[in-house]
Order: C-alpha cells, then structure tokens, then sequence
C-alpha cells in the first residue's frame, strides 16, 4: 500500500459520514448522497496522485460531491420539467459546521423504526460507519448481493414512505434509541475485531467513531440507563485495545494481556457510569450487565484475580433477557474459569453456532485444557478457516503450534 | 406534503361498535382540524365484494373477494402528512381509536 493509498484510506473514514451526512441534507435525498460521496472519492483516487492531496480534503470532498449531485439533478430536472422546482429549495451551500449534528441526523434516519432492523443496521453500516457492501455482508454472515439489495430496499423505502432525515421528535426518542444503540454497539464490535481479512484486526476509528456517536446520543439522553451502559460498555472495552494486540501482530487474549497497558482513563469513565447506573437502582438492560461484566475484568489487577463467579452470575441476568446461544457461548468461557474445562465444552457443544469461528475456538482452546490435542487441532483449524481477522488467525495459528508440547491443566 | 393510506385491517369480522364510532369521530375531527383530512370510508364485508376482470372481451365476474385471508381491510383513511414520522403517529392514533391494526402505506410521489 503506497503512502497515498494510506491517505486516501484515512480521509475515507474520517470523512465519510460527515459528507454523507452533509450530502444527505443539503440534497434531501439519501441515495444520491450516498453515490455522490462514493463519487467523489473515486475522482480522489483518480486526481490526488497527479494534482496532490488537497490541503482539506473533506472541503474538497464536499465540493466535488456537491457539483456532481448538482450536475445529476439537472440532468434529470431536463428530462423532467416538473423537478426544477425541488431543485430550487436546495439551500446554498453552508460552511463546515453543525456537522456532527448532521451525523446523528443520519444515524436516527438510518436507524427508523419503519425499517426492519437487519436493515437499519446495514444502512448504518454503509452510510455511517462507511463500511463497504462486502464487509457489512460478512459482519452478518449473509451474501454480498443480499446485502446490496437489502440496503436498496431499505433507501427506497425511506424515499417512498418519506421517512425524514432528522432528529425525532422528544416525545419519540426514548423508543428510537435501542434501535440506534443495537446499531452503534455492531459498529463498535466490528472496530473491536474486523470481519474483513483486508482490513486492520482492530479498527481503532470505527470503535472511536462508535463511542463518539454513542456520547452524542447519552448528551440528549442523559436520563437513559442503556445508552449509559453501552458507553461503559464501550469505555471498558476500548480501555484495553493497546493491549490487545502484540508487537508482532497477534491478537492477545484477556489472561495474557499486560494490565499495565490498559487507559486508565477510559477504565474510570468507564466505572464511573456502572456506578452510577447501579445507584440508580433500576432493572439493568443488556448494555448494563456487559458494562457490569467488563467492570468486574478490568477490577481485577491480574488475570487470576478475576470474581469469575460475579462473571457468570451476571452472565446468568443476562441469559435470562436474552438466552442467544452466543451469550450463552460467552458464559461458558466465564464458566471455564469457575467450574473448569469439562463443564463449559459441555455446555458449549450444546450450542448451534458451528459457523461461527469464536465457538470453535473456544472449544479449541478448552480441549487443549482438557489435554485433547487432535481435537482441540481440528477445531483451531477450523477456527482460523472460520475467522475473517488476521491478528486472530495468528493468535489461534501460534496456539495450535503449542499443542502437543503441552500438559494438561 | 404527501399522502398515505391508512388500511384499517380487522380479524374479528364485526362493524365497529358504538365506543369505536365515537372514538373514530374524534379522530376524524382532529384530523380535519390539524389538516389532515383528505378522506376516509368504512367498507362492507368481503363477502360483498366481486372481483372483476375486462381485460380481454366480456368482463368476468367472480363473486366474493380477490383474496381470502384472515384479516381483511374493512375501512381506511387517506391522510395528508408531511413526513413517515408524522404519518406513523396519525396510524397509531387511528389504531387505537379504531381498536384494530392499521397498514399505513404512502402513495407514489409525483
């Protein structure tokens, strides 16, 4: 990858929601936002090598998105007669500014209740999170053109019903958070531990941009225990990001990751709102009791301090609102450290998830514990064949290595 | 503005009683008072209905409704709104004063 291509890639994600978010309401319309933008980054990659990159590039972005959508609509207001006049109200161009308000303008259109959820995730994903049709359709195991034409669908319905590209309406906005949350919480994940081989294993921007998006939100509803409890929840995940990666390019597990590396910072934002949420002494929602759970790992001064019989209780709240095998999947891990190996594969092997490549590397991993190395090798094998993030095949590839020349615990 | 079809969809294959009319009328007038009011009917059961065919040569009549199913459309307005966010409210208030579901769909745009 050349120092451009870097550049270009940098701007993409820095960039992108905020021209599309701009696009989106000066144009009034989603689809021509979203092309227009992809647009001008195309004419980026074509000019840039021989012009330069711009001194701002999103000024420049927007620009060139801006005449291009502009040029479009006059094309189609000759055909049309009837569509000068729409082409009339567009406001004039404004200066950079109100942009992140644009952004969560976004996020709630993207995030309508009239659109099915699957949907909104996936619009958020392309419009906001700038993720490609590809990587959005591998976050959710489904093909590339179910995804291509689940987003059209979901921009054609929002131009047909007139769903508005705004903030909703106070009275409306505690029911349009969860959906925006789910969304919020799939772009961090996806920051957390990318999907996509080409991409970097850990996605600082995208779980950076997730957080930021999440505070937006918490700033207009500061009274809400969920939208608090994915921050934490996030907060005390990205807190140990620098350690979850080694010099060599490894991802590197909980019980082995340098506690002296974590932000300290973050940790302590982080349990300040478990704190609070606790005190306010309502029913935790499922943010809650995984910002709750995260607060119980990042306590612990050492790996073998943890109070995993905290762990596992919370995770037992948490089965009983949502009893998805992946949940189900997770307590096991915790229920490893409580009751041992044999007890979690037990409950592992239980689980339908035999497509997704954290179940095999959990069994993976607790049959090397039980001592069974051809077992736990065809499931690590099957793990790193399964699982779309390079840091992660590496770690699972080096794991696989040690078995054999290991004793059982 | 634009304008939307609120389908008013019923399983329980009776008219509305006298509470629902009521209920229907002050919907009715608040819709007319906040402008938007463009039109609204009840419907006879499907049992009355005839499904017509003129396409080719002498039209054919079929007694009974195009499609049997267990919900029915037995009523619906068409309203005037600016936006879906202003619609979905007009169709939960019309839902509930009515007392049955409610498809609310937007007509093709100019």
């Amino acid at each position: 990858m050349t120092d451009l291509d870097e550049v270009i890639g940098r701007v993409h994600r820095e960039e992108w929601a905020r021209l599309v978010a701009t696009l989106a309401r000066r144009l009034g319309d989603l689809d021509v936002a979203e092309e227009t933008a992809a647009e001008a980054f195309a004419t980026a990659v074509e000019r840039w090598p021989v012009e330069g990159v711009p001194p701002n590039p999103g000024a420049w972005l927007t620009t060139t998105a801006y005449r291009r959508a502009v040029d479009r609509l006059r094309r189609e207001v000759r055909r049309e007669e009837k569509h000068r006049e729409a082409l009339m109200l567009f406001d004039p161009p404004e200066p950079l500014g109100a942009i992140d308000d644009d952004r969560l303008r976004l996020v709630f259109t993207c995030c309508h209740p009239a659109l099915a959820m699957e949907a909104r995730v996936a619009l958020t994903l392309r419009m906001v999170g700038g993720l490609t049709v590809p990587e959005i359709a591998r976050a959710f195991l489904v093909e590339e053109t179910a995804m291509g034409r689940r987003i059209t669908r979901a921009k054609a319905k929002i131009k047909a019903a007139r769903i508005p590209y705004g903030v909703p309406l106070r009275e409306d906005l505690p029911a349009r958070v969860g959906g925006v949350l789910g969304v919020l919480y799939l772009i961090f994940n996806e920051g957390y531990l990318a999907s996509h081989p080409g991409s970097k294993p850990i996605r600082g921007d995208l779980t950076t941009e997730a957080i930021r998006l999440t505070r937006l939100v918490r700033t207009l509803l500061p009274a809400d225990g969920e939208t608090a409890g994915l921050l934490a929840l996030m907060l005390l995940t990205e807190a140990r990001r620098a350690a979850r990666m080694s010099a060599s390019g490894e991802l590197v597990a909980l019980g082995e990751q340098d506690r002296g590396a974590w932000d300290r910072a973050l940790i302590a934002e982080g349990h300040a709102l478990v704190r609070a949420r606790l005190a306010a002494g309502q029913a935790p929602g499922r943010y809650q009791i995984l910002a709750a759970i995260n607060a119980v790992h990042t306590d612990a001064p050492d790996f073998r301090d943890t109070d995993w019989s905290q762990v596992v209780a919370l995770y037992d709240q948490l089965v009983r609102l949502d009893s998805s095998p992946i949940v189900r999947l997770n307590r096991a891990i915790a229920v490893a450290e409580l009751d041992g190996p044999q007890v979690a594969l037990a409950e592992t092997d239980r689980l339908p998830l035999a497509g997704y490549h954290v179940f095999h590397a959990t069994r993976a991993d607790l049959l090397r514990r039980l001592g069974s190395s051809e077992q736990a090798r065809a499931a690590y094998d099957r793990a790193i064949e399964l699982s779309g993030n390079s840091a992660e095949a590496a770690y699972l590839a080096r794991r696989r290595g040690q078995l054999g020349s290991q004793s059982p615990e | 503005m634009a304008q939307y079809l609120m389908s008013v969809l019923d399983e329980k294959g009776g008219l509305a009683t006298a509470e629902e009319m009521a209920a229907i009328d002050v919907f009715n007038e608040k819709l007319q008072a906040d402008g938007h009011w463009v039109f609204a009917g009840g419907l006879a059961s499907p049992s009355a209905a005839t499904v017509v065919d003129g396409r080719d040569g002498e039209p054919v009549f079929t007694d009974g409704p195009y499609l049997e199913s267990k919900e029915h459309i037995i009523g619906f307005w068409i309203v005037e709104a600016p936006h879906l966010d202003v619609a979905l409210r007009l169709a939960a208030q019309g839902s509930k004063s009515c007392n049955r579901k409610v498809e609310l769909r937007p007509f093709l745009g100019e």
